[in-house]
């Protein structure tokens, strides 16, 4: 199986180069945001950090200060389709060129992935250490108001690992599993 | 005979122990201190039954496949976890503690000393700062609040208590389902109509309850008692078999289509998709029948304890 390599930020070519079904190793900053801070910015709010060619991760990480740096405890993807009424919007309006998640997103997601040139990561749900491992630096937060699973917290990862699964084709793993397993349990 | 009964309403035995609550008291602390090392267990190491299935799963799916690659993934994890004594998912869940008390025991007291020890499990980083108010959004920042933690009591006329934590996650929390049934497309009120529902759920939760998953199920009761009990049918051990012939019968079906779906670890596709399932049945109404599913994910934190009367650990449990 062949992975491809990404670096923070990405260019279009390259998110356009990518297919549902490749592994790909991510180095680089990513992001977090999830609920509060995809409706916040739906509300219009500007964004602290330059979003171009950047990477949101669906991630509510445990962390901790020790001493006055922060250190990441555990930070696997939480469930991405809480922010499929936003993540459109964010596409096109911040210009962001991935998202990684768990359990896929929904069709106006897959929609702005093909229009605006991004694509759907999907890491393991639940495997927080694995996902951490890749973190080697907490560089900053923003919006800590939010709480801090809430918060934008800046990673330098390297090498984390990640499955595309909606691409910038109108391609989703998840609707045609969908499909194909409410046909299988129909026919039992 | 007035006296007679006034005398069984005292308490036959006092638990002093137990009864000082005040902060100091050293016997609260023992129990604090033991129900911090419970809820690092159980944040921290998965429980054996939980591993041995998902190893088997691991088996069944094809190399390389993005299945094998999710379960390689979640077994990797669960070994880093239990070495650096680190929480399995960032996501620590709805803190559910499970109490059996001796009669007369002080429950006050066991919630005082549960909450300390929640708040010092967030401080050291075992559980993630996961209670917020539902208005404001406001994180408490120390897991505590309104229902949170969250305490079912029970007594029982042994002399030792008995505490069970379940940590459950937001992802697959947010998968739990409840049909009432008849219904117009699931069907009436039977078993065929029960199995009908709970694939239903299955189906729509896909890989985002983070499967391979584990279902806690009630027929029954109303629609609250329905969902706590499905929640406690999640406490029985992977690998029991319901004493109930019918209900055995139900699980086994479930568990073998919920797996020829084809929906997979995380919904990449494959051969697993349940680890388990456990059905339970509480009485209902003749006007109501439920169908309660809580939808537990492969990250399924429970673990155990039996503790003396001054809140040391005898026994762990799982």
């Amino acid at each position: 199986m062949a992975i491809v390599k990404l670096q923070t930020p990405l260019d279009e070519a390259a998110v356009r180069r990518l297919h549902v079904g490749d592994t790909v190793s991510i180095t680089g900053r990513l992001y977090t945001g999830r609920d509060a801070v995809h409706h916040r910015l739906h509300s219009g709010v500007k964004p602290p950090v330059d979003l171009k060619g950047a990477i949101i991760y669906h991630c509510g990480p445990v962390m901790v200060k020790e001493g006055d740096r922060w250190v990441c405890k555990a930070a696997g993807p939480t469930t991405s389709s809480r922010e499929e009424p936003y993540q459109w919007e964010v596409m096109r309006d911040h210009g962001i060129r991935g998202v990684i998640g768990k359990g896929g997103m929904g069709p106006k997601t897959l929609k702005a992935c093909a229009e605006y040139g991004a694509v759907y990561l999907h890491a393991i749900g639940g495997a927080a250490q694995v996902c951490a491992a890749s973190i080697k630096r907490v560089d900053g937060v923003d919006w800590m108001d939010l709480g801090s699973p809430e918060a934008i917290w800046h990673l330098w990862v390297e090498d984390f690992m990640a499955i595309v699964t909606m691409d910038a084709h109108a391609e989703s793993l998840h609707q045609r599993v969908f499909e194909e397993s409410k046909q299988r349990l129909a026919a039992k | 005979m007035r006296g007679d009964r006034l005398a069984r309403w005292e308490p036959v035995q006092p638990m002093t122990a137990i009864a000082a609550t005040t902060p100091e008291s050293p016997l609260r602390t023992n129990l604090s201190e033991s129900l911090l090392e419970l809820i690092r267990r159980t944040s921290t190491i998965l429980p054996d039954d939980v591993v041995r299935a998902v190893t088997k799963a691991r088996k069944d799916e094809a190399a390389g496949s993005n299945a094998d690659v999710a379960l390689d993934v979640i077994g990797c994890n669960i070994g880093l976890a239990r070495d650096n004594s680190l929480p399995l998912c960032q996501d620590t869940g709805t803190i559910l503690f499970y109490v059996h008390t001796p009669v007369h025991y002080d429950q006050i007291a066991f919630e005082e000393a549960a909450t300390e020890a929640v708040r010092s499990a967030t401080r050291k980083g075992y559980l993630r700062q996961n209670s917020v108010d539902s208005i404001s959004g406001k994180n408490s920042g120390d897991n505590t609040g309104p229902g949170s933690p969250v305490f079912h009591f029970q007594q029982w006329r042994k002399n030792f208590v008995e505490v069970k934590l379940m940590l459950k996650g937001g992802g697959c929390e947010n998968m739990n389902a409840q049909y009432s049934l008849p219904h117009p497309e699931l069907g009436n009120r039977d078993l065929k109509g029960v199995e009908n529902a709970i694939l239903d759920c299955v189906l729509q939760a896909q890989g985002q309850g983070c499967s391979p998953g584990i279902l806690g199920v009630c027929i029954g009761g109303d629609r609250g008692t329905g969902y706590a009990h499905a929640k406690e049918e999640l406490l029985r051990p992977l690998d029991d078999v319901n004493s109930d012939p019918q209900l055995a019968d139900l699980e086994r079906r479930v568990v073998e289509k919920a797996n020829q779906s084809g929906i997979g670890p995380m919904g990449f596709g494959g051969k697993t998709t349940l680890l388990a399932c456990k059905i339970g049945k509480r009485n209902r109404l003749p006007a109501s029948f439920f169908v309660s599913i809580a939808y537990m994910c492969w990250a399924y934190r429970r673990r155990g304890a039996n503790l003396d009367q001054a809140g040391n650990v005898m026994e762990w449990l799982y």
